[in-house]
């Protein structure tokens, strides 16, 4: 399993990869929302952890569509299929590849964006800890959509659609953890949050292998 | 696609799949390798003594070389090799494979360099990483040159002789002693 998730990170970061040009998006994403909204900082460090969490979503969706199509175009599935780890082990390592080369960069990154909506320091931490721990859903839930559309043509357009009511409530939890610690409360979203990452993580690799499999046979 | 189907292939033996385009020699080794159900009927592994039908276990003994060749454009031969070789888990000789299909010299060179017979090759290659008994080959000696069909040939004979079992499907002449089926 490490061997798949070493080459796809490999993969991911060399030329043609993805992991550069989810964190550029990012970062252009979050870098136009202020230009757009304006000055007004107190307005601005509302909706950042709303608007970070989206862009952070966005952009971890970029790369999602060719998680298993690129495999499965040059022929590289069939062979990872016959070898000896399951389906949902292979699902596993995707979407532990996935993470590693969006979800955390994105989430490192994030502090530094945060500075620009003027969020504070206590803030800062509730956006870096959400992200740390809502990410991985992304990845998760994301790849289940991949399978889905692995065998289709332009699958990346329908990908989203597929993915993102599902992933609603990470972004509700994810915005409500930094919205409370903004507003010095007890922070109720932080636990809900860590609940729906962990189901959708243990939850999707079977999900995903599944739609993989019904591709293969076709 | 085709029914009244039945053959059997014993060790050491290789089986050439013949038949015109769109016959489903394709679909007959998708079907072997378990990644179709076949709508009637069933297959068996006979292996010391024990007979496998679950297609998924099966698949822990095929070798697979299909149309596309499985070789990434932004990595080098030798690193398509050596990931096959981890994670299956066989240990396969990464630099006596590269020399038996011939393609020691180009072992540095990234995937999106090479020519498809070039990228057939590495495939063949990884078939002999990857170490398994059963090769389920479909066209291996499509875009190879007279140099490469006569390598392809020589490992699939060496496999075979070596107690191992291919099944080929192919439109040219494999040039080695093997068993026909026609669909």
């Amino acid at each position: 399993m490490t061997a798949l998730i070493l080459r796809d990170v490999r993969l991911a970061a060399r030329a043609g990869g993805s992991a550069m040009l989810a964190l550029a998006f990012f970062a252009a994403v979050a870098t136009l929302v202020p230009l757009g909204v304006g000055a007004d900082l107190r307005l601005l460090a509302r909706i950042a952890g709303g608007v970070l969490w989206v862009a952070a979503m966005l952009a971890a969706l970029l790369a999602l569509d060719r998680l298993f199509q690129a495999d499965f175009e040059d022929g590289s599935l069939d062979v990872i299929a016959l070898g000896p780890l399951s389906l949902e082990q292979t699902s596993f390592a995707k979407i532990a590849a996935h993470w590693l080369t969006t979800g955390l960069p994105l989430t490192i990154l994030s502090p530094l964006l945060a500075v620009l909506f003027g969020l504070p320091s206590q803030a800062i931490g509730a956006l870096f800890l959400s992200l740390l721990i809502g990410t991985p859903a992304v990845s998760a839930i994301g790849a289940i959509g991949a399978g889905l559309t692995l065998s289709i043509r332009r699958g990346g357009l329908i990908l989203p659609l597929i993915v993102l009511p599902l992933l609603s409530p990470a972004v509700i939890f994810g915005a409500g953890t930094v919205l409370s610690a903004l507003d010095g409360l007890r922070n109720g979203a932080l636990p809900l949050l860590t609940a729906f990452s962990f189901a959708a993580c243990v939850l999707s690799p079977f999900a995903t292998a599944a739609a993989v499999r019904l591709n293969l046979g076709s | 696609m085709f029914r009244d189907l039945s053959f059997s292939v014993e060790n050491g033996k290789a089986l050439c799949v013949e038949g015109a385009n769109g016959a489903g020699k394709t679909s007959l080794l998708r079907v072997l390798a378990g990644f179709v159900s076949p709508m009637a009927g069933d297959i068996h592994l006979q292996i010391d003594g024990g007979k496998i039908s679950d297609p998924e276990q099966r698949g822990d003994f095929v070798g697979w070389l299909g149309h596309q060749d499985a070789v990434k454009p932004q990595m080098s031969v030798r690193e398509v090799l050596q990931f096959y070789a981890a994670l299956y888990g066989s240990g396969g000789a990464i630099d006596s494979a590269l020399d038996a299909a011939g393609l020691t010299r180009l072992s540095d060179l990234p995937g999106q360099y090479l020519s498809a017979g070039q990228k057939k090759r590495v495939s063949l290659a990884r078939l002999l990483v990857c170490k398994r008994p059963l090769w389920l080959m479909d066209e291996p000696l499509a875009s190879l040159d007279t140099a490469g069909k006569k390598i392809a040939a020589g490992l699939i004979e060496a496999h075979c002789a070596a107690g191992g079992i291919a099944v080929v499907a192919t439109h040219e002449a494999l040039g080695i002693d093997c068993e026909r089926l026609a669909l």
